[in-house]
């Protein structure tokens, strides 16, 4: 292997915790994270974690960038190896001229390290055993140690670390002091014995601004609470169950009536995926706003009844936070592989509302503004997260909301309407835009009841088999769905200073990675305009970035490039038009793939114009 | 099929209830079953309660899987909203409606194929967690729409049409909500109006998890001679534990009941069950002794009808949730959403 000049770089890195999980590192590793956000340097961490409670590998990635590039970047500079298991793997991770900081209470062989590699040894394991006598706290003290020797070796703050120890344990003010001991521990240790600071520092910064720091099944949450939902049903499934977790909490925080202490909400942890979906149908039926929160397995358990919502016209919202399949595939990882099934849930003609949210901000609008949607449309409405925006904690724009803002609730008729000798039928379009009225359970004694059911019916909800009917209502529900084209999202654009025959489409928690493989595509010396496709129908800017363009690329998270096939099949697309870049190993996409995939496709295309400045 | 509706018009002398409506006020539209149908009385059964029982038909939401049994919901309260939803499935979306809107009455109308095959787990679920329904399993013994294939309920030993012998073991739906915390449990039998028109009147009445086994023959796959579901079989081994009367609390009791022979059953909605024993022995608030009582007649292949079980101060899901006594359906974004003023908050906590 070649000696390679140590890497010098300040606020550009990303370093790597390997750790076994429930060894209580995650914890310390993200106050790590925090330390350097506070230090007002944008901070991008990964969590990469198996489908297990202890004993097994997990990773903990932290990109430092300045340059606010917040998606993934692959690669490591600084590995923190703490797990054995994993430990030559880990090093063999490491970029050329990076480092490793490891425990080195046992010696190990020169041959288990690198040449063009710094290595930093600390004797982590011999520190704990002397200074605690109990092994568990060893274990939790050790991840502590740690981060302080961090602090010292990338020259960070401390007070940023103490301060956020203080926080943590603002309970538990018992727990402070040796936290704060072990920290030190660590950071004396390293200033006295090795050489402080590596390469990598930290320098403080201003780059943070009033962002926040959270996770997307949290503000998607949040979301639903803001967009009004007082029915939640969901059933445990990784990735979403912090989804449900999160409403929970903000439900017994915001929605609980001062005075009787009643809740403003139920929650119910349903049976399976059946119940659950089955239970918001029957609530929003019934009126009130409700959702389910699952992921790809639970979404195929819900395709009978998807079907009924989309044809009996039930709005229900759908937060489906997205993992690698098929089958169990890969639980605890990342993927976009879900846009399909959701675009088509169910038997027969079927078409679904889907949203992209791009990040937790996105997640937080996206997951208010559903349920208008659901409502005014009548229909099912989803909202795609993934693991990497739902699990991971990201540096968000604060969220915000408009006062002044009202639920739309969409055509209800009320009982005053009825009285008044409005006329009423259930699958009636007096608007021409496809959507007819509803009416509430118990709304008139004598006016406005009617029969729902998954069976075929005329305008006015009864019962038939005839063939026209069926076919007058299946057309007034693609005029429906066309309705929902300008209502969703509209896709974003951003055109190429230089002007381009090429385009990129892309969606959801590719974002950051795309916006950061755009510059690293133009220093190739190409250029690229850009859409980000926020929800689906596609609106017709669509159609017309692809008409505009000779090539457009279609960045995804998936195998068989679904959302390509998606607007190939809804927009009449000539597939060859359409060029797939598709990233599905379970990490989240990197802006280097992206980067490669896409320039490597132009040069092979020749069509570099522009000779780059060496 | 077509939709059938009836004539608006009838007897101007027929008896009316407190809401001044007659029994006719309560019907749906004409029954498509097979003449005979043990459903259609089951269907007559309902009207005549919500026609007893002075209840607003529009206050009532009635929600059913799929199958014959889950077609009468049409024939009955054509001015209630009806929902027949997913095969297996009534009990999730009764759920999730009653969640939205805890002020309807709720009827939820299953068969054994719906309940005890596919929507097993449904039925089990939604009677352990309290929802506050009336459950009404119109239980043949067979899958009637796809013609004559057994049920889970079919007893081992019965007999098909075709002749075929049931070897699996049957499931005894109302043992089993006995054993699932059902805090109403009865079971009835269609041709035996007088018992089972009081008995839906209490499930009504009753706020908890209430759930009724009636037995209904179905006279096009399982009414011959060795099957334990016909109208004869029944009618020979009916073993009632009690008989009920719904007596609403407006009224006085004004029936003179032989001492030690009835027992009355206070309702949370004011209204009482006076029940008159016709088992001397039988304890209708101890739910193990129900439970072995019940085995012990199965055993003898007798069927046991009745109020079986219910329980004193029963409470629902939305007291177990706590929710507020206003529908959450009628909440508005006042109380609902925090605004920004908790956002910014939100947004400190989380730098």
């Amino acid at each position: 292997m070649p000696n390679a000049s140590p890497i010098s770089r300040v606020n550009d890195f990303v370093v790597r915790f390997a750790n076994v999980n429930g060894s209580g590192s995650a914890s310390a590793n993200e106050m790590f994270a925090r330390a350097i956000m506070r230090m007002g340097v944008p901070v991008a961490p990964r969590n990469i974690f198996p489908s297990n409670i202890q004993g097994l590998p997990t990773w903990y990635e932290v990109r430092v960038t300045e340059a606010n590039h917040l998606g993934a970047r692959g690669g490591v500079d600084l590995m923190v190896a703490m797990n054995p298991q994993t430990f030559d793997k880990d090093i063999a991770g490491i970029e050329a001229g990076g480092y490793l900081f490891y425990d080195s209470t046992k010696e190990l062989p020169a041959s288990k390290f690198r040449p063009d590699i710094t290595v930093i040894g600390m004797p982590l394991t011999a520190i704990c055993n002397r200074e605690y006598t109990d092994p568990r706290q060893r274990q939790l003290f050790k991840n502590i140690i740690y981060i302080g020797a961090l602090t010292a070796l990338l020259d960070m703050d401390v007070k940023a670390v103490e301060q956020l120890i203080g926080e943590q344990y603002k309970s538990k003010p018992k727990l402070i002091e040796p936290n704060l001991k072990a920290l030190n521990i660590g950071r004396d240790y390293a200033i006295l014995n090795l050489a402080c600071p590596i390469g990598l520092t930290v320098k403080k910064a201003d780059k943070v601004g009033d962002r926040i720091f959270i996770e997307g099944n949290a503000s998607a949450a949040l979301g639903a609470v803001y967009g009004g939902a007082t029915v939640c049903a969901w059933y445990p499934i990784t990735p979403s169950s912090g989804l449900a977790d999160a409403f929970t909490r903000y439900c017994e925080k915001l929605r609980v009536d001062p005075e009787t202490k009643k809740a403003k909400y139920a929650i119910v942890q349903a049976e399976d995926e059946l119940a659950s979906i089955g239970m918001v149908i029957g609530a929003a039926w019934n009126g009130a706003r409700a959702f389910t929160a699952t992921s790809g397995p639970g979404i195929s358990l819900m395709q009978e009844f998807i079907g009924l919502a989309y044809f009996a016209e039930i709005p229900a919202v759908i937060f489906d936070v997205q993992r690698a399949g098929p089958s169990t595939g890969m639980p605890t990882r990342t993927q976009q592989c879900d846009i399909i099934s959701c675009a088509y849930a169910s038997h027969g003609d079927t078409k679904h509302i889907l949203l992209f949210p791009e990040n937790p901000a996105e997640a937080f609008e996206f997951g208010a503004i559903a349920f208008d949607l659901a409502d005014r449309l009548q229909t099912p409405v989803f909202v795609m997260l993934d693991l990497d925006i739902g699990m991971n904690h990201h540096l968000s724009r604060p969220l915000t909301w408009d006062d002044s803002k009202k639920f739309d609730r969409g055509k209800v008729m009320t009982a005053e309407e009825l009285e008044a000798g409005k006329d009423f039928g259930r699958y009636l379009d007096v608007d021409g835009d496809g959507i007819p009225f509803r009416t509430y359970p118990g709304t008139h004694p004598t006016k406005g009841s009617f029969f729902t059911r998954g069976t075929s019916r005329d305008r006015y909800a009864k019962y038939t088999e005839e063939g026209a009917p069926y076919v007058d209502n299946m057309q007034r529900l693609v005029r429906k769905f066309d309705t929902a084209k300008d209502m969703v999202p509209r896709p974003l654009q951003a055109t190429s200073v230089n002007q381009t025959k090429y385009g990129v489409l892309y969606f959801g928690s590719t974002a950051p990675a795309m916006d950061e493989a755009i510059h690293m595509i133009e220093a190739r010396g190409h250029a690229l305009d850009r859409m980000r496709i926020r929800a689906f129908p596609f609106h017709s800017s669509v159609n017309s970035f692809v008409a505009d363009h000779d090539f457009v690329f279609v960045v995804e998270q998936n195998r068989d490039a679904q959302l390509r096939s998606l607007i190939v099949n809804e927009c009449g697309i000539d597939p060859v038009r359409l060029v797939p870049i598709l990233h599905y190993d379970g990490t989240p996409i990197t802006a280097r793939f992206i980067a490669k995939a896409i320039g490597d496709h132009l040069d092979a295309l020749k069509v570099t114009p522009m000779k780059v400045n060496s | 099929m077509t939709y059938l509706a009836k004539p608006k018009f009838h007897h101007p002398g027929l008896p009316k209830n407190d809401l001044g409506y007659t029994h006719r006020d309560y019907e749906g539209t004409v029954s498509t079953l097979c003449a005979g149908c043990g459903h259609d009385s089951i269907t007559a059964a309902i009207i005549q309660a919500c026609f007893e029982l002075s209840i607003e038909p529009h206050r009532v939401a009635k929600i059913s899987g799929i199958g014959c049994s889950s077609k009468t919901p049409t024939y009955f309260l054509g001015n209630s909203h009806g929902f027949n939803s997913v095969h297996g499935r009534m009990p999730s979306v009764l759920t999730g409606a009653n969640l939205a809107n805890r002020d309807l009455i709720y009827l939820g109308v299953s068969g054994d194929g719906d309940s005890a095959s596919i929507g097993f787990g449904q039925f089990a679920h939604a009677l352990r967690r309290g929802v506050n329904m009336a459950y009404i399993v119109e239980n043949n013994g067979v899958y009637g729409l796809t013609k004559g294939q057994f049920s889970a309920t079919a007893d081992r030993g019965s007999k098909s049409k075709r002749g075929v012998t049931n070897t699996d073991n049957s499931i005894d739906l109302a043992a089993i909500a006995l054993q699932l915390g059902a805090s109403f449990v009865a079971r009835s039998f269609s041709g035996d109006k007088q018992q089972l028109v009081p008995i839906i009147k209490a499930a009504i009445a009753h706020k908890g998890a209430a759930f009724i086994d009636v037995i209904s023959p179905c006279v096009a796959f399982n009414n011959h001679a060795g099957s334990t579901k016909s109208f004869d079989f029944v009618r020979e081994h009916n073993e009632a534990v009690n008989r009920l009367d719904v007596i609403s609390g407006r009224m006085p009791i004004e029936v003179q009941y032989e001492p030690g022979k009835v027992e009355i059953v206070e309702q949370h909605d004011g209204s009482t069950i006076a029940l008159r024993k016709l088992d001397a022995d039988y304890q209708v608030h101890d739910r193990a002794a129900a439970q072995a009582f019940l085995q012990h007649h199965a055993a003898k292949g007798q069927i046991v009808t009745g109020l079986l079980y219910v329980e004193k101060d029963a409470d629902d899901l939305h007291g177990h949730l706590h929710t507020v006594d206003t529908p959450l359906n009628a909440l508005n974004e006042k109380e609902l959403c925090p605004g920004q003023s908790a956002l910014d908050k939100f947004n400190a906590s989380m730098r």
